[in-house]
């Protein structure tokens, strides 16, 4: 790709292909957030800018770590961040109401978004440490089991069902790939599809609102079905090519709510059309691809585990903001990685991203032997 | 599961294996992606592209201007006068409180005003706009324009209100226009209808010719934001102004018989002879349909409907009248047809006995024909041919020549009266016992309708339309919309017959017959007519309807037509309870023709009756307005 001759070694081994999507998708998240604020710089796009400048360094950073001191610390820091998701629960319990972060001042830290790699890791981790023939043991189950649903049930209490279920698919497609029995998934898939109208009753007000109007928009266009309705609107209204760079009604006009978060989809695609939005999620596509083709060549079993989980995240992520843009999942409130605004969803990707540089680098270095 | 070990080998397989699903998974979902993300864009793109638009660009309804109203010669009825009113856009509002207060106080609006603001102000969304105050006067217009800076979201405007130049004189026939009610809005379902300024036809031709006259609305086409911010505006769309509809009415007769009718309760029909275009249809007293299109007051409804002279009744088409002597001319045709010799004598002691019955007539006119008895009004004649050729005989030529007709004409509401024969009785009396004694028609029914009384009722056009047919020896019928030139067909009636009745009709007005004092004031043109005394309720010993109480007091009718030789004019006089047709209905026919020939001579009479009766309608209504006023605000005041 980069002529190794002129460029630096260190920056020669980046794994430029990846790179070059990222920098599309975060280079069309910054001229959406540009025109979704009127054509101006503030209050998003420079700022967002400044924030992926910032997590890519800190994902360069994270693909340098060695897979040992990873190894090593993912148990700790799986622990530690557990203790944040309690503390999390016990200060919006005195502060009574729902509450997400812990406030440090300069960020407020969201420790559910350090948990969807932790639990990729940890898990990876747990199967890396399973002998083989334990797999398929009870023991090989419920160790793991445990590791996803106490964050999983920590997160969703919050209530955050958006990012608890990302938990849940990231843990569960580690222990997929991990070669847990068949009958496992099938089973629990079936359980959970027996459960829904239970799940149902115990969901908050408005989360089971959501839903409902998930089913059936139209039903109510100008209250809470308003969301997925206008979002669909300025989808469809953009037709193949688009309404024209900064000419989208929808969202200049303030009919998009959240056009420069979690549907910030919606204003892409009202501005730029069939072509901007295909030209996206197949970046998308291809960065995940990436993923699972560096989960594909690693020769550590840790490094497979959690290549495909973290690939999935990353999937998941845009992929569930997508369906609810288009009206094919209920409002779960996940935005867009990388081109809503925002710093959370940009710092979790990104660590997904540095881990699976770092796992591609020794992969293609064959400096690991499992 | 035990037997089988599972290995490093069998791992490794499982996970290549696994990893396809997953990656099959991802690839499934991407392809959903995909596939839907192409449905929205391409395959509902028209669907969403209109919701887009929709949301974006918002019409600003601007009524259209409601068609004019205007008359054979195209000078106006009814017409649109610029005002000035005070909107508000509920979205652009920014301090409702203050804002009302100052309006409040700027407008001097009431009370209730303001609760009616306040309540749609609540109900709005949107752009549309809420109506503060119509037809504000100029200074106090101008006030709030100089205030708007501090008065964000209202609109002061130029609009539209209808204005009638003779105001009452065209009440009835034009009917008024309103805001439109709920029930109206739930029916049509037109946003028009409830954007404010926007004014419906409630009655008369307002109401009948709504479509035409309505027009198609325009609008100021902008785009807004979510919250309604106004963010430009687009190319407008052209209001498109009512037609303009031209009625077959003469405008100045139709206010020179309204003014004539003066303080009587009446009415004065008039139609052209050759056309049967309905010239004057003026009915009196009437409500000013100004005052009504502005919105009426409760007192000045109150006063109105219980006036008991009836300002909101229509006496050309709702009122019904039994007719009297004035179908005695239509009798004669009818008797003619049957064979009588108009020749033949009838001698007249004052009445005629009808068994051990005495039916009376008015007077003892001794030897007399038909043409006599059509100018001397003698009963005795035809009591005595009526029942010789029987009612059944004659009610047929009264349909003919328009009795209990009901027309095509353009109006809300038509009563139409009871031409009687023998099979009506019959039915009649199946219908309803308590109504009628017995169900065959008797002798002393035929002698009743002969003139004109019993169950003979009739409306006043359809008075005239029987003048103009035996005027004119056409089937004509009343015009309203346009101005018409082509004669009406003859009618199957011999001209001699004809001839002979309108010669009893020259007789009544220029012989010694009982209209001998309504001559017409002009050479060579001579007015005939026959005049017609209904009595309003059964006769009581000596009191025969001709004083007392006014309300029990005799109707005066009068049909008529002229000039005598060429017959271009024909209608009918009718005054509620002005004692007989001679004294009351007569006089005003006069006059009425008059102008129609000479319009100076008739005004110089009209000025000259307009004194003793305390001014000119305009006048008289402004002051009869002033009283409603000062009536409402005591009523306020103790309220």
């Amino acid at each position: 790709m980069i002529s190794s001759a002129i460029i630096p070694q260190p920056l020669a081994r980046l794994p430029w292909r990846l790179i070059w999507l990222v920098a599309l998708i975060c280079s069309i998240g910054i001229i959406t957030l540009f025109s979704a604020a009127g054509g101006s710089w503030s209050p998003w796009a420079l700022k967002q800018g400044l924030i992926i400048l910032a997590f890519f360094g800190l994902a360069i950073g994270v693909s340098t770590i060695p897979e040992n001191w990873i190894k090593q610390m993912i148990f700790p820091a799986y622990v530690a961040i557990l203790i944040m998701l309690i503390v999390v629960e016990m200060v919006g319990f005195v502060g009574k109401g729902a509450q997400r972060w812990i406030d440090l001042g300069f960020i407020r830290l969201q420790p559910s978004e350090f948990m969807k790699p932790a639990v990729v890791l940890v898990l990876a981790r747990f199967y890396d440490l399973l002998p083989v023939s334990d797999v398929r043991r009870w023991r090989g189950l419920w160790p793991a089991a445990l590791l996803v649903l106490v964050p999983w049930a920590l997160i969703l209490v919050q209530p955050d069902l958006g990012t608890a279920t990302m938990v849940l698919v990231g843990g569960v497609t580690v222990m997929f790939v991990a070669g847990l029995p068949m009958w496992y998934f099938i089973s629990a898939g079936a359980a959970l599809a027996a459960a829904l109208p239970v799940v149902y009753a115990l969901m908050h007000d408005y989360q089971r609102r959501r839903v409902l109007i998930f089913l059936e928009p139209e039903a109510d266009p100008l209250g809470a079905g308003y969301h997925i309705s206008q979002s669909k609107i300025a989808i469809g209204s953009g037709g193949i090519w688009g309404k024209g760079y900064l000419n989208g009604s929808q969202s200049h006009l303030d009919y998009l709510p959240e056009g420069h978060t979690d549907f910030v989809f919606a204003t892409f695609v009202e501005e730029w059309g069939l072509i901007g939005g295909i030209l996206l999620i197949v970046a998308f596509a291809m960065v995940v691809r990436w993923g699972m083709n560096v989960s594909r060549k690693s020769r550590s079993r840790f490094n497979q585990l959690a290549a495909a989980g973290l690939s999935t995240t990353i999937f998941f992520y845009f992929t569930v903001n997508l369906m609810m843009v288009m009206g094919m999942a209920p409002v779960v409130g996940i935005p867009l990685p990388l081109v809503s605004y925002g710093g959370s969803a940009v710092m979790t990707v990104m660590i997904c991203l540095g881990l699976l540089m770092g796992m591609e680098r020794q992969a293609r270095t064959r400096s690991t032997l499992a | 599961m035990k037997a089988k070990r599972f290995t490093a080998a069998h791992q490794s397989i499982t996970f290549s294996r696994r990893m396809m699903l997953v990656g099959g998974a991802q690839a499934a979902f991407g392809a959903a992606l995909l596939a839907r993300l192409g449905y929205l864009s391409v395959a509902q793109n028209e669907h969403y592209q209109l919701l887009s638009e929709s949301n974006r660009v918002q019409l600003i309804i601007v009524p259209p201007r409601r068609g004019w109203l205007v008359d054979r010669a195209g000078k106006p009825i009814a017409i649109n006068r610029s005002d000035f009113r005070v909107d508000i856009i509920p979205d652009q509002l920014d301090r409702p409180t203050e804002t009302l207060r100052t309006l409040t106080q700027i407008l001097k609006l009431t009370p209730d005003d303001v609760d009616r603001i306040i309540k749609e102000l609540k109900d709005a969304k949107g752009f549309r706009p809420v109506q503060i105050a119509e037809n504000v006067p100029y200074d106090q217009y101008a006030a709030v324009t100089v205030r708007l800076p501090e008065l964000p979201g209202v609109q002061p405007m130029r609009g539209f209100s209808r204005y009638y130049p003779t105001g009452p004189a065209v009440g009835h026939l034009v009917g008024y226009v309103g805001a439109a009610s709920a029930k109206e809005y739930e029916a049509e379902k037109n946003p028009l209808l409830v954007t404010p300024g926007f004014k419906i036809g409630k009655e008369g031709l307002e109401k009948t010719l709504e479509q035409k006259l309505r027009g198609q609305p325009g609008g100021q086409r902008v785009e807004l934001t979510a919250r309604g911010k106004l963010v430009r505006e687009l190319e407008p769309k052209p209001d498109r102004s009512g037609q303009t509809i031209q009625l077959a009415i003469d405008a100045g007769l139709q206010e020179f018989a309204a003014r004539r009718l003066g303080e009587e309760s009446g009415s004065c029909t008039i139609l052209d002879c050759l056309t049967g275009d309905i010239l004057c249809m003026a009915s009196m007293p009437s409500y000013d349909p100004n005052s009504f299109s502005d919105g009426i007051g409760q007192t000045e409804w109150k006063m109105l409907s219980q006036d008991e002279r009836r300002p909101l009744n229509n006496k050309i088409l709702s009122s019904l009248y039994p007719p009297g002597s004035t179908i005695k001319p239509m009798n004669g045709v009818a008797l003619l047809a049957h064979g009588i010799d108009p020749d033949e004598i009838v001698h007249c002691p004052g009445g005629y006995r009808l068994g051990n019955r005495f039916f009376r007539c008015l007077g003892r006119h001794g030897a007399v024909n038909m043409r006599r008895a059509i100018a001397k009004s003698c009963n005795t004649y035809f009591y005595a041919m009526g029942n010789r050729v029987g009612y059944d005989a004659i009610a047929p030529f009264a349909k003919r020549l328009g009795l209990g007709e009901k027309f095509d004409l353009p109006v809300s509401s038509q009563s139409y009266g009871t031409v009687p024969n023998s099979e009506w009785k019959r039915k009649r009396y199946e219908d309803n016992k308590r109504l009628i004694d017995r169900p065959d028609w008797t002798s002393s029914d035929t002698l009743n309708a002969s003139i004109g009384q019993g169950y003979l009722i009739v409306n006043p056009l359809q008075l005239a339309v029987m003048a103009s047919r035996i005027a004119s020896g056409r089937a004509l019928a009343p015009q309203l919309i346009g101005r018409h030139t082509k004669p009406g067909d003859p009618m199957d009636i011999s001209k001699e017959h004809l001839d002979v009745v309108r010669g009893g009709m020259w007789e009544v007005v220029n012989g010694d017959g009982t209209a001998g004092a309504s001559r017409l004031p002009l050479p060579g043109i001579e007015m005939c007519g026959k005049t017609g005394t209904a009595q309003v309720r059964k006769i009581l010993g000596s009191q025969r309807g001709q004083g007392g109480d006014w309300k029990y007091r005799d109707h005066g009718l009068f049909v008529f037509f002229a000039p005598y030789d060429d017959p271009r004019y024909a209608g009918s006089v009718v005054i509620e309870h002005g004692m007989g047709g001679s004294r009351a209905a007569a006089p005003v026919a006069k006059d009425v023709l008059t102008y129609l020939f000479d319009q100076e001579k008739a005004w110089a009479a009209l000025h000259a009756l307009e004194q003793n009766w305390g001014g000119a309608l305009a006048e008289r209504t402004a002051r009869r307005q002033s009283q409603f006023e000062a009536l409402s605000k005591q009523g306020a005041t103790t309220a």
